[in-house]
């Protein structure tokens, strides 16, 4: 406000001008690079599929909208695998990143900035490898399988399904592990910076109002820290629904997601009006579920 | 009795460190599969204990190659993105201006979006105009994704600084070169360089962008990536620990200077 007050205060109308064009000159090399790179492949993909053709013979825009039709019903498992898996991993990350996050921004005292250290240090290890670390540690025959397995945790999981015999990698609870793994701290910083925002004299007038400690934090804390939970849920859902990383390390071909079929289709079969019609109705899927989501959240202000 | 009382008062703190060593487990894992000496191709299981990765990191071919190719894309993708998203973060948080709401929209999007779509449309897009594959296209991609984390982390720096400041040096008679440089920018910086340190660690860790827009280029992720399929020496898992050690110690330096600053 103040820039452009001072710029009609100056005598020169010219000078005003140039003054008014300021944002848009350093708008304008981000902002075409966002563009080129960025929205126009996007609409560029919404063409792609709707053509046929082969790649020797090359590909022709001819309206085939039944491209669509097709890899919905070729591949809705892994669309349907995808939801279920990206939800399981965000409820998993919520559940437990929540008492991580309130604990740093409540309880650690002196130790907050070791443990923030500490949750983001790991950002910075090549995340590929550390989810190859998980084959190592969900290895069959190994300690954790063995610890499973011999508190009957196997075959508890085998009969809901979502274990193989007596074998963890290449089941969906690899598969979720990993992704909860992978995102958690998509959910906790977001967290974290909500929770911290909240005022702890809340939490003493809860307590001198006679709340107990787990009414203060239904009524007062968690309510509070709802911009919190709806980022990290959308942060932690949307990426995970689009991973195809976890689900090539640590699962099977029965745990195929959709970024997987994505990929192969792009990069093996070179089959690319079924990629990019892949690709724009996960993305379509994703924007409705988010809407409805936010909606009923309540906290439009954040899109 | 008292043990159950004391840790039902603890309940969070002993949940909260429960997550943090499900966050760390795989850390500790690759620490301590760096000191392994594996049988044969995959490192998956303990044989016996051998510094011979450590004193040998290069000891494989291509990985040395791609990890200097992932710090030379990372150094080039974090300063085309902070040198773009600061910009376009000073229109947005000094300015009122028509287009503001689908400046931010566009800024918004890239990072609601699943990153194989990015990847697929943009490859498609390069397909199509004949492009090659390389060096060129992964360092587009990556200034491309990065460039809204950053117009993010700059935007709230200077959103929350007092207007009043540089208003002040212009009464000073600070010409708009002075003050931006002795004021705007010392106050902005530290907004500047999380953006670029977030840059940094998601170009150099970026995996589904890059493989779809690579071609036979192969960045240090694609090397993991391939190395899972084929054997993962254990070179890998030290220069995956390294990778932990410096950041630690960065941040660590970085707290201390901060500290530091804040007593003078």
């Amino acid at each position: 406000m103040s820039v452009s007050r001072r710029a009609a205060r100056t005598p020169l109308r010219e000078n005003a001008v140039r003054k008014r064009l300021v944002p848009y000159w350093l708008l304008l090399p981000g902002i075409l690079w966002l563009l080129v790179f960025f929205a126009a492949p996007l609409v560029y993909q919404a063409s792609t599929s709707v053509q046929t053709g082969s790649l020797e013979e090359g590909f022709k825009v001819t309206w085939h909208f039944s491209t669509y039709w097709d890899a919905l019903s070729a591949y809705y498992p892994q669309f349907l695998r995808s939801v279920l898996y990206a939800a399981t991993a965000t409820v998993l990350c919520l559940l437990l990143g929540y008492p991580l996050a309130y604990l740093i921004a409540f309880r650690a005292g002196r130790w907050r900035n070791l443990l923030m250290i500490l949750v983001i240090a790991p950002f910075f290890t090549s995340f590929l490898i550390r989810t190859l670390a998980w084959k190592t540690i969900l290895s069959d025959g190994g300690p954790v399988v063995g610890a499973l397995g011999s508190l009957h945790v196997l075959d508890v999981t085998a009969h809901l399904g979502i274990t193989e015999g007596q074998r963890v990698l290449a089941t969906p609870l690899a598969v979720v592990c990993g992704l909860t793994y992978n995102f958690l701290p998509f959910m906790i910083l977001p967290l974290y910076t909500s929770l911290e925002r909240i005022d702890g004299r809340l939490h003493e007038a809860a307590g001198d109002l006679y709340a107990r400690p787990v009414t203060t934090f239904r009524k007062v804390t968690f309510p509070l820290s709802m911009p919190g939970v709806v980022a990290g849920t959308l942060l932690t859902f949307i990426p995970a629904a689009g991973d195809y990383i976890n689900a090539e390390l640590l699962g099977s071909t029965d745990q195929k997601m959709i970024g997987n079929v994505v990929q192969s289709q792009f990069l093996r079969v070179l089959d690319y009006p079924t990629a990019a019609a892949l690709s724009f109705i996960l993305m379509a899927a994703i924007l409705a579920m988010v809407t409805v989501y936010i909606r009923t959240s309540g906290t439009e202000d954040l899109v | 009795m008292a043990l159950t009382r004391w840790i039902r008062r603890n309940l969070v703190v002993l949940a909260g460190l429960g997550t943090l060593a499900y966050l760390l487990l795989p850390n500790v894992v690759v620490l301590v599969f760096s000191f392994n000496k594996p049988n044969g191709r995959f490192n998956y299981a303990w044989q016996r204990f051998s510094t011979d990765a450590w004193t040998h990191p290069c000891g494989v071919a291509d990985l040395c190659g791609s990890l200097s190719l992932s710090l030379k894309i990372a150094v080039w993708a974090t300063i085309g993105a902070t040198v773009l998203g600061t910009m376009i973060a000073f229109a947005l948080a000094r300015y009122r201006f028509r287009a503001r709401p689908a400046v931010n929209s566009l800024i918004f999007l890239p990072m609601a979006m699943p990153e194989v779509v990015m990847a697929a449309s943009l490859a498609t897009l390069f397909l199509n105009m004949g492009v090659g594959f390389g060096f060129w296209t992964i360092l587009i991609a990556h200034i491309m994704f990065c460039l809204s984390f950053v117009v993010t982390a700059v935007k709230a720096r200077v959103m929350s600084m007092d207007p009043r400041l540089e208003q002040a040096a212009q009464d000073l008679y600070a010409s708009p070169a002075q003050t931006f440089a002795r004021v705007t920018l010392p106050i902005a910086a530290p907004g500047i360089a999380a953006g670029a340190l977030l840059s940094f660690a998601l170009s150099f860790d970026d995996f589904i962008i890059t493989n779809f827009n690579a071609g036979s280029t192969v960045t240090f992720p694609m090397f993991v990536w391939g190395s899972a399929q084929r054997g993962t020496p254990v070179q890998i898992n030290v220069i995956g620990t390294a990778m932990f050690a410096v950041a630690v110690v960065c941040v660590l330096v970085g707290q201390l200077v901060g500290a530091r600053r804040k007593r003078s």
